[in-house]
């Protein structure tokens, strides 16, 4: 079949936040610029962020400040973090909202007329720039209309298989089109992965289905390297009950308004673990202490925490939360301005991802860049809630005005070989001569592993166990079947998306079982405490002939100056 | 609490999804049985049944938790979200039924084309940022374009506009509900200084409205949208354009620009 062939400057994969970023500065630094997206544009997870954008603009605080920001994200991070994005994000994320609100954003106002922060765990003081429970949404919509107005062209219900490497540089990508399921080829000097999370490899997660590592496989695939993949977020408030919303995230803003949780004791039992920040902790803090509640059995009847936000008048509740009002009225017969919410932790965001310079966001492959929660570093051990938002403008910002250089100055290349397009799609089309299992079928063994095996607390017996399962699982992957036409087909979307995460769930379980601490996010019941020497390096692993090959890696060490501000715990100041 | 009020549903449930491809606007019924969950909806159901009945099943979703607005169907002939349908708020003694959206051409199954409003959504004039923009916004100032901007672009107001149903995507005379909410979300914005109101007359073709409030009524995130946009933007219209003195003052004022162009 003939392929459609388009050709950019810039190819981005994603159209979430970080894509459309990205998109709007490549435009802007002249490049001409094509998003290719697996959803409709607009549809994308970014759209699910609820709390707040995270930046150190002062207005309902006066005390803060870009320095208090950075300490707050490393001391969240756990040191882990690469010091420089920590550095950039904090100083730069208030001239993103500026951005937002001339693109159009329309912000929570204070009484005095300026624009309203709220408090999150882990953050000093009121930081985070909003919109109610539906922060997302507004900068959702708010980076689509403005790359529609900048002219970037949109590929919406595309999916892309393979990135093409010319001389050892990139090249461009290639897919197809669900609709019709016909070949697509997108050639371009400069390529950013902007393709978001990994939370689908679990059974329970926050994320939407399109969260299925596709671009850290693509990137992988190509040579680049993957960094911190042990540090999975689990949130520690998603829904419980019922089974239908098991995992739907129960926004940290209930607690940034004043929610509470306790036990079935009715113990506010944050007193046990964080005394100084209670619900305003770090959320690996949370998550952890919730499952101890549970796992000891003073757990709600469901297997949860309760968290109320009910002493709170009822308008102040619909008008901050009005999602979670929705929620919880819709999904689980619970009114929360009466009620108390059954929550338990849920799969919510990967820190780890495609490892970045933390300038440009350039990978080690030339012409390929990454952003937004396909990177890495940023998060370090954990992330604080609000500084995903503020990272994908940031970085997004970042990757594409330097894709756009780059591009400018890479050598121009020939038309990508008829015979290298066609092999390509032999591979995409491979799941339609499949003769092994459902994917579907395969994809749930894999999340229900993940879940229990790879979840919150690990150890080397359950890792290993798990490693060998999941090879087991790539192996099948690659023979899982197709069934019907080429046609907007979720079977054949499956098989290709299995091929992607149970790729980078090996990538998880071999960093997991590398690193030999409890830090931030990951939590070894065989070595519970931090390690000193540890701090001092990241796991980064390569593809090597199909093989998943990691190692340590020293990190660079922070000037005085920058370590100085870094010292000492977050203090939270409600007013 | 909790879901305990719904009780006595049936251990299995019954479901009429509407098949077919592209081309094909009134396809066939095909019905698939299969066990009733607590607290299911039906996007859970059409979900399972893709994962183990019909694996080919075309539909589209993303969040599963009425954000995205990815997952519009006709539920028992009425437009609504598979994901905030509860299967047991449904009557279960027949079979339930679900069909694509009327309004746009199929793709296949369940999938329909609603490319076209991408396309009305591009010549919608964009934002413009004042020169001199207000020092001080309060929340009061702010809470009529918040309304507009909550819409998650279901299309399901789209799908229910008697105007719409009977325009052919070719030549297109109104904009629909959609995107009169995306204007005026614009032009209640009080950082915004863009005219719209040539755009909402001509190719917005604002005047085809005839209010039946259709649009209101299906809309998941409850926006006002007949009372707080299509009236207040057909007020604007009329004032700017059909009202003599007015259009010479503006005249005189310089302010006669058209589609928020500089």
């Amino acid at each position: 079949m003939a392929a459609g062939r388009h050709k950019a400057d810039v190819l981005i994969i994603g159209a979430g936040g970080s894509g459309l970023r990205a998109a709007i500065a490549a435009q802007e630094n002249g490049a001409s610029v094509i998003v290719v997206s697996k959803s409709l544009l607009g549809k994308a997870h970014t759209i699910m962020a609820e709390g707040g954008i995270a930046a150190a603009i002062g207005s309902s605080d006066p005390r803060d400040d870009w320095k208090v920001h950075f300490h707050d994200t490393m001391f969240g991070g756990k040191y882990l973090n690469n010091w420089k994005m920590a550095l950039y994000h904090a100083q730069e994320a208030p001239k993103e909202i500026e951005n937002l609100e001339k693109w159009g954003a329309v912000f929570d106002r204070t009484e005095q007329g300026g624009i309203l922060q709220r408090n999150f765990g882990g953050h000093a003081y009121k930081r985070l720039v909003q919109v109610g429970d539906r922060t997302g949404l507004e900068l959702i919509r708010t980076l689509q209309d403005a790359a529609v107005a900048h002219g970037v062209r949109v590929f919406a219900e595309h999916t892309v298989t393979q990135l093409l490497r010319a001389d050892g540089a990139i090249a461009g990508a290639v897919g197809y089109q669900r609709e019709k399921g016909d070949v697509v080829v997108w050639e371009a000097p400069a390529v950013i992965i902007a393709t978001g999370g990994i939370g689908r490899i679990y059974s329970v997660t926050s994320n939407s289905w399109e969260s299925t590592a596709d671009g850290l496989a693509l990137a992988f695939r190509a040579g680049a390297e993957l960094m911190d993949m042990e540090f999975v977020q689990f949130h520690p408030t998603g829904m419980v009950w019922p089974p239908s919303v098991r995992g739907l995230l129960v926004t940290e803003s209930v607690r940034g308004e004043g929610g509470l949780l306790t036990n079935s004791k009715g113990e506010r039992f944050m007193e046990r673990y964080d005394p100084k920040r209670m619900e305003l902790s770090t959320r690996d803090v949370v998550a952890r202490s919730i499952y101890t509640e549970v796992q000891e059995g003073r757990g709600s009847p469901h297997g949860g925490a309760y968290l109320s936000i009910a002493h709170k008048p009822a308008d102040f509740i619909l008008k901050k939360l009005p999602s979670m009002y929705m929620q919880y009225k819709e999904f689980a017969d619970v009114d929360i301005t009466k009620e108390p919410m059954e929550v338990y932790p849920t799969t919510h965001y990967m820190m780890g991802g495609i490892r970045v310079d933390a300038e440009t966001e350039a990978t080690n492959v030339p012409g390929l860049y990454a952003c937004g929660e396909a990177a890495s570093g940023m998060h370090g051990a954990n992330r604080l809630g609000g500084n995903s938002l503020s990272d994908l403008l940031v970085f997004g910002a970042r990757a594409g005005a330097a894709a756009a250089k780059y591009a400018k100055s890479a050598p121009r290349r020939g038309d990508v070989a008829d015979s290298v397009i066609a092999e390509a799609e032999r591979d995409m089309l491979a799941p339609f001569g499949g003769t092994g299992d459902n994917p579907f079928a395969v994809q749930e063994q894999l999340q229900n592993l993940m879940m229990t095996e790879v979840g919150v607390y690990r150890s080397e017996e359950k890792l290993t166990e798990a490693l060998a399962a999941i090879r087991s699982m790539r192996e099948r992957a690659r023979s899982a079947r197709a069934t019907g036409t080429r046609q907007y087909n979720p079977s054949w979307h499956a098989a290709i998306d299995l091929k992607n995460m149970t790729l980078i769930a090996e990538t998880i379980a071999t960093h997991a079982l590398m690193r030999k601490e409890s830090r931030g996010a990951h939590t070894r019941v065989d070595f519970p405490t931090t390690s000193e020497e540890l701090g001092n390096v990241n796991v980064v692993s390569r593809l090597v002939d199909g093989k998943v090959e990691a190692t340590f890696v020293a990190r660079e060490p922070m000037p005085d100056d920058l370590a100085e501000l870094a010292k000492g715990e977050t203090v939270v100041h409600t007013s | 609490m909790n879901g305990q009020q719904r009780k006595g549903h049936p251990e299995t449930i019954a479901i009429r999804i509407n098949r077919g491809d592209a081309g094909d606007d009134v396809g066939r019924f095909e019905e698939f049985r299969l066990p009733y969950a607590e607290g299911m909806v039906v996007l859970d159901a059409v979900i399972q049944v893709q994962k183990e009945q019909a694996p080919d099943l075309a539909i589209r979703w993303n969040c599963k938790a009425a954000r995205c607005g990815s997952c519009s169907a006709e539920i028992n002939g009425k437009p609504r979200l598979q994901c905030k349908t509860r299967v047991s708020d449904l009557d279960l003694t027949q079979p339930i039924t679900v069909s694509p959206l009327r309004t746009f051409p199929r793709i296949k199954d369940l999938v329909t084309d609603v490319s076209w409003n991408y396309r009305v959504n591009q010549t919608v004039p964009p934002m413009k940022y004042a020169k001199r923009p207000p020092a001080k916004v309060y929340q009061s100032d702010v809470d009529r374009a918040q309304e507009m901007r909550k819409c998650i672009e279901c299309f399901l107001c789209q799908d229910v506009c008697h105007v719409l149903r009977y325009q052919t995507a070719e030549k297109p005379t109104f904009i629909g509900p959609r995107f009169i909410v995306r204007t005026a979300g614009l032009d209640f914005n009080p950082f915004d200084e863009g005219n719209r109101t040539g755009f909402l007359l001509r190719e917005g073709g604002l005047g085809m409205c005839n209010i039946t409030k259709c649009c209101t009524e299906v809309c998941p995130e409850e926006i006002h949208i007949t009372d707080n946009a299509i009236i207040p933007e057909k007020e604007r219209v009329v004032d700017a354009h059909a009202d003599p003195l007015r259009a010479i003052l503006n005249g005189l004022l310089g302010k006669s620009k058209e589609n928020g162009s500089p």
